[in-house]
């Protein structure tokens, strides 16, 4: 086969857009369902939160710092045993999707974190003024208003998550990153390579493109509400510059 | 008292030697005190405003009387009940407490609107904690934004507004819990003086509408003279003065008072007298300055007035010159004390009294 033979590459490059986006969309949805609750427990227990308690906080903050050092393919490694008690396998699509997603869960955790810290002090203490429990607060303020940065901090992780997705090639999962190392590296089909690049870079370019446009339109409604400092928005360590 | 006044004589928020001191995680240890031993009485139905420069406490007493912060000591009663025993011990508030809190409305300097709710779901945030029904709460809402003022902003969002309708955004909140007590944390620090004006009159109006009681601290003194029916004046923690415009008007060497209606003005001569002329209450509708002038053919000159119409009565100070030294002023000095009017002489000091004017 050669990169020119489209009617071979087209169901090769169909069927791994599709394990790309199957992979990527269930570990996604799986590190929002896991990565909000943590990096909002992180604020609330951090010193003056809410729920202030140092020694849970600590506790949190390491689990989500050592997940987050692993290298992907050791982590994928190291979870095999997880990973074949819940999904009865380790290879194939459906056991890519527990090491990626429990990757992402301290990456997206940490964007969560910093998101939410950013929210105005001032209107947890307006809630609590109108009788609010931290409940209300998580429900009605802290989330509502760090939305738009919570699309954004989705955004990011979707995107990481493709490209962690290449790794989960070794497992036989499948994927675009799969094909580009399979054919275009392993095989020397340069040509096939690319185009799994060029597609690679079109995907993330929409995702990124609408993830932007639907933080920046909730943005744009709301605003913001006075000439309040933000409270406490150098404290969060950045999330953004570290792997998975 | 005016007669168009809510106030009655039940004390609706009651604070005794509210204590709070900080432990700053910067000065290893070093306790800093916002608030030493406060009482405070507010009685049902008036405005009551605390003055005082930034740093002074005025905030935190504010905030203590709603338990956002904890009081190291003492105890806060709102409405006759006593929130300090209702806190517990942990830095969480109960259900009792939070309960109470619904009862008490508070307004704040930088408004704190939710930005990504319409000023309408604002509005409805405090009833949405009190588990009011979808009907129910727009009907609240919609009513409490026509009496602000703002009926036709309920569908946008607090971004489109200017800073007055934000705080008037607030005050509605404010009130969505049927609130007896509103607690003012500087709401109109952030505005410019117009608005300010007219976010008080508000305030005002409501306080005459709806009996509602209102707690308001503010650094600036013409707040005070334009709605409040009490003040007290706090330093370093302390409550140093406090009464009624009146009563402390009537107290001599007030500095509240004096802050409140300054006068100044030097004597033109040595021999010359010049008194200071406080009236408030009944003396106040009397000519007493011409009548002075008929009754001892005396020049008189005015050096400096400060008069404020509160509630109806002309209430301030004047500071007035006489020809001649204070012996040779004896009698028409004493004609004006039997005006009833407070009369103090420059250069004869009155003794200061402070902290004494119930």
């Amino acid at each position: 086969m050669t990169w020119t033979d489209w009617s071979a590459m087209r169901p090769l490059l169909s069927q791994a857009c599709w394990d790309t986006l199957y992979m990527v969309g269930w570990s996604t949805l799986i590190a929002v369902a896991g990565g909000l609750p943590l990096g909002v427990l992180l604020v609330l227990t951090d010193r003056g939160g809410l729920l202030q308690n140092t020694p849970a906080n600590k506790v949190i903050g390491q689990i989500v710092n050592v997940a987050r050092s692993m290298p992907f393919i050791i982590l994928m490694v190291a979870l095999m045993n997880f990973t074949r008690w819940i999904t009865g396998t380790t290879i194939g699509r459906e056991a890519a999707i527990v090491p990626l997603a429990i990757g992402a869960i301290p990456f997206f955790a940490r964007l969560v974190e910093t998101a939410v810290r950013e929210v105005d002090g001032g209107l947890v203490e307006a809630v609590q003024a109108m009788g609010g429990n931290t409940w209300t607060v998580v429900r009605k303020v802290l989330v509502p208003e760090s939305l738009p940065s919570l699309i954004s901090s989705t955004t990011t992780t979707i995107v990481a998550l493709i490209g962690y997705s290449a790794m989960a090639g070794t497992v036989g999962a499948g994927g675009l990153g799969d094909i580009a190392i399979r054919y275009g590296y392993q095989r020397f089909e340069t040509g096939l390579m690319w185009i799994t690049v060029a597609i690679l870079a079109v995907v993330i370019s929409v995702i990124q493109f609408a993830g932007d446009y639907a933080a920046r339109s909730l943005h744009r409604r709301g605003g913001q509400t006075g000439p309040v400092p933000r409270l406490r928005l150098l404290k969060a360590s950045t999330a953004t510059g570290k792997s998975v | 008292m005016p007669a168009h006044s809510t106030v009655t004589e039940t004390h609706v928020i009651t604070t005794t030697g509210l204590t709070k001191t900080y432990r700053s995680p910067r000065s290893r240890g070093r306790e800093v005190t916002a608030l030493d031993g406060v009482d405070l009485h507010v009685r049902e139905g008036e405005v009551y405003g605390v003055i005082g420069q930034s740093g002074a406490g005025k905030s935190s007493l504010i905030r203590c009387v709603n338990l956002l912060e904890r009081p190291t000591s003492g105890t806060v009663t709102v409405d006759g009940r006593d929130l300090t025993a209702l806190a517990g011990r942990g830095p969480r508030a109960g259900k009792e407490l939070r309960q109470a809190r619904s009862r008490i409305g508070m307004v704040f300097q930088h408004f704190n609107l939710l930005s990504s709710r319409t000023v309408q779901d604002n509005v409805e945030l405090p009833l949405e904690i009190l588990g009011k029904s979808g009907k129910e709460r727009s009907r609240k809402a919609l009513e409490l934004l026509d009496l602000v003022g703002l009926a036709d902003k309920a569908k946008a969002y607090p971004a489109q507004l200017s800073g007055g309708q934000k705080q008037r955004v607030g005050i509605a909140r404010a009130l969505a819990g049927d609130p007896k007590v509103l607690l003012s944390d500087e709401a109109t620090s952030a505005l410019d003086p117009e608005t300010t004006r007219s976010v008080l009159q508000l305030l005002r109006d409501l306080n005459r509408q709806l009996g509602l009681t209102v707690l308001l601290i503010t650094h600036e003194m013409d707040d005070v003279k334009t709605v409040c029916d009490s003040a007290a004046l706090m330093e370093k923690g302390r409550i140093v003065e406090h009464g009624t415009v009146s009563e402390l008007l009537a107290t001599p060497g007030s500095e509240l008072a004096a802050a409140l209606f300054p006068v100044a003005g030097e004597a033109s001569g040595d021999d010359r007298t010049v008194l200071d002329v406080t009236f408030h209450g009944e003396a106040a509708t009397q000519p007493v300055v011409s009548r002075l002038s008929r009754t001892y053919n005396i020049d008189i000159s005015i050096l400096g007035a400060a008069v404020d119409t509160v509630g109806g009565l002309q209430i301030g100070r004047m500071r007035i010159e006489l020809p001649g030294r204070y012996e040779d002023n004896v009698v028409p000095i004493g004609f004006l004390r039997e005006q009833g009017l407070q009369i103090d002489v420059l250069g004869r000091e009155a003794l200061p009294v402070k902290d004494g004017a119930q």
